[in-house]
């Protein structure tokens, strides 16, 4: 379990991380969600130990991560696919990690043909490697020492579509044998898919945290009539506010018996009326974070 | 991505074990192997080596072929090989420490030994360890260069090199390695760090000599001061005295204590991107 608490971050005076709690559990994948700049990194480079906090603490499972005496063999880490020396191979660069923990060098092609990179590719040096291959790279580096702890900045960056599935498998199956996960992605339709879990980062600041059900759920309800205008004029005399998008469709938090009933009592006929959580994690993340996003855009 | 197969992730993959599991922790020794392993393992560390052992076996071949009969001696052969590695040897400890922010590698290291002082300390003893093997491998290098030399030349063979002097050479080197090693966690980018070295290696003592042309009080200040005029000394095997090995510590402070304590603290705190 990686338990953060009450984290704050400060660089010469500039707030990276602002009071950030959360708690990523065993056995579930938990998403970390945020606009550029919006803290993400800084919070995982806290936990893992490289950056210190200026107040408040990260820990796993009540351990603070620099306290670990080997933590290689408890948690995963690959917060950055290119971060590895472009002279030295491969394999070489699992050889030094699993030297390190103190791991038999069997593990290294082990974790090579796990996540699928032949011995010609590994006896090549990391400076020819694509993203997508050093992205596998990191991976078997983050699962090298078989930790029951994961934390992934960006795995899925640069993976193939059949690269991304077998991520997904296998975090799925990581999470599905007791294990923590903790992955922040930009690809919002990857996270929905694989996260049990979200937390949202906005400015710095923890926007919303929960099971992925609870959030979605939370997105409200979706209506279409032949006037949307006169619909969304309705339910702001009837004091729900919504707001009118550009396909003709109207957002509101209300619940949609609520809306139904509104739109009866208006007259209106209503073409569609559905909770709107079928419109994804894209729009929750984009309304929640709007005050933060450097587009200005509103859900 | 050639490798484009799915490998089923059922039955290979690792397992995540819940609870604690007993970890031992990292040992040094592990660690001053790995950072000694990480020094060769690059293409740019291979090629130092490599350097290191042609320009010996050529250094040597030059006195051979080039020195009259009357300088086939160990002396000569001790500093051709010893030239070449007096310039190599700081490279490898400057990219030892550099390379981890330089090519990023840091981000992996030091979450895998979150302890930077430790690991920083495996690499200074890392560097000792291929001072002293690469200085016992010029001496062996030049004897058989010697034993050779003054069998082609028809002379005898001299042994020219005290045993109070081999030390000193030994020192001086150790003392240049220093200085890069010094540089590499002060400035923690590779191309810095190196054009750093040579601007104190070769730029600094010409400045040096020419402010003692124009100031002449600075003569009696300069052995202080100066590390490449203590470096030079021991390198002759001069550092005998009292006084003179005052102006090693002297320089030694200066030049690798002070900015080392310094460069320490701050490599500590920095981010490592």
């Amino acid at each position: 379990m990686i338990t953060v608490e009450s984290l704050t971050r400060t660089y010469a005076g500039v707030t990276a991380v602002d009071d950030v709690s959360f708690t990523a559990r065993p056995g579930r994948v938990t998403g970390f969600l945020g606009p550029n700049g919006a803290g993400k990194s800084t919070t995982l480079r806290v936990v893992v130990g490289l950056t210190a906090p200026t107040s408040g603490s990260a820990t796993i499972d009540g351990v603070r991560f620099a306290d670990l005496p080997n933590p290689g063999r408890e948690v995963g880490v690959l917060l950055d696919a290119s971060a590895q020396h472009a002279g030295r191979t491969g394999r070489e660069t699992l050889a030094i990690a699993a030297a390190t923990m103190g791991l038999p060098g069997s593990r290294v092609a082990e974790m090579l043909e796990l996540v699928s990179l032949t011995p010609a590719e590994a006896r090549r040096r990391v400076r020819h490697y694509s993203l997508g291959m050093r992205q596998r790279l990191g991976i078997a580096a983050a699962l090298l020492g078989d930790p029951r702890v994961l934390i992934l900045d960006e795995p899925a960056n640069g993976l193939d579509p059949a690269g991304i599935r077998w991520m997904r498998d296998l975090l799925t199956d990581f999470a599905g044998r007791g294990g923590t996960v903790l992955l922040s992605s930009h690809l919002l339709h990857e996270i929905e898919v694989i996260a049990d879990d979200l937390v949202v980062i906005g400015g710095g600041r923890i926007v919303a945290s929960g099971t992925k059900e609870e959030l979605l759920a939370a997105a409200g309800t979706l209506a279409r009539s032949a006037a949307p205008r006169e619909l969304a004029h309705a339910l702001e005399l009837a004091g729900l506010p919504s707001t009118l998008a550009g396909d003709g469709s109207v957002r509101t938090d209300a619940d949609p018996s609520q809306v139904g009933a509104v739109a009866l009592a208006a007259g209106i006929a209503l073409t569609e009326l559905r909770s709107a959580e079928g419109a994804g994690l894209e729009d929750m993340f984009l309304s929640l974070t709007a005050a933060t996003q450097r587009e200005g855009v509103a859900a | 991505m050639s490798a484009t197969t799915v490998t089923p992730t059922t039955t290979t993959a690792p397992g995540a074990v819940p609870g604690r599991r007993p970890a031992r922790p990292v040992a040094t020794r592990r660690l001053v192997v790995i950072e000694l392993r990480k020094m060769f393992d690059t293409r740019s560390g291979f090629w130092l080596l490599v350097g290191i052992g042609v320009l010996a076996v050529l250094a040597t071949g030059a006195v051979i072929v080039l020195a009259p009969d009357d300088a086939v001696t160990y002396d000569s052969f001790a500093t051709a090989i010893g030239l070449p590695m007096s310039v190599i040897l700081p490279m490898i400890a400057i990219l030892s420490v550099t390379s981890e922010w330089s090519q990023r590698s840091g981000l992996t290291t030091f979450t895998l030994v979150p302890h930077r002082s430790r690991v920083i300390g495996a690499k200074a003893l890392a560097t000792l360890v291929v001072g002293l093997v690469s200085m016992a491998l010029a001496f062996a290098v030049g004897a058989v260069g010697n034993l050779a030399g003054s069998a082609l030349a028809g002379v005898d063979t001299v042994w020219d090199v005290s045993l109070a002097a081999a030390p000193q050479i030994v020192l001086g080197n150790l003392v240049g390695m220093a200085i890069g090693f010094t540089l590499g966690v002060v400035l923690r980018a590779s191309a810095a760090a190196i054009v750093g070295y040579f601007v104190v290696s070769l730029v600094m003592p010409g400045v040096l000599e020419l402010l003692g042309l124009v100031r002449e009080w600075f003569l009696d200040l300069q052995p202080w001061i100066d590390w490449n005029y203590t470096q030079v000394q021991l390198f002759e095997g001069a550092t005998d005295t009292a006084e003179e090995w005052a102006m090693l510590a002297s320089t030694t402070a200066l030049w690798i204590g002070l900015p080392l304590v310094i460069g320490l603290v701050t490599l500590r705190r920095s981010e490592v991107k």
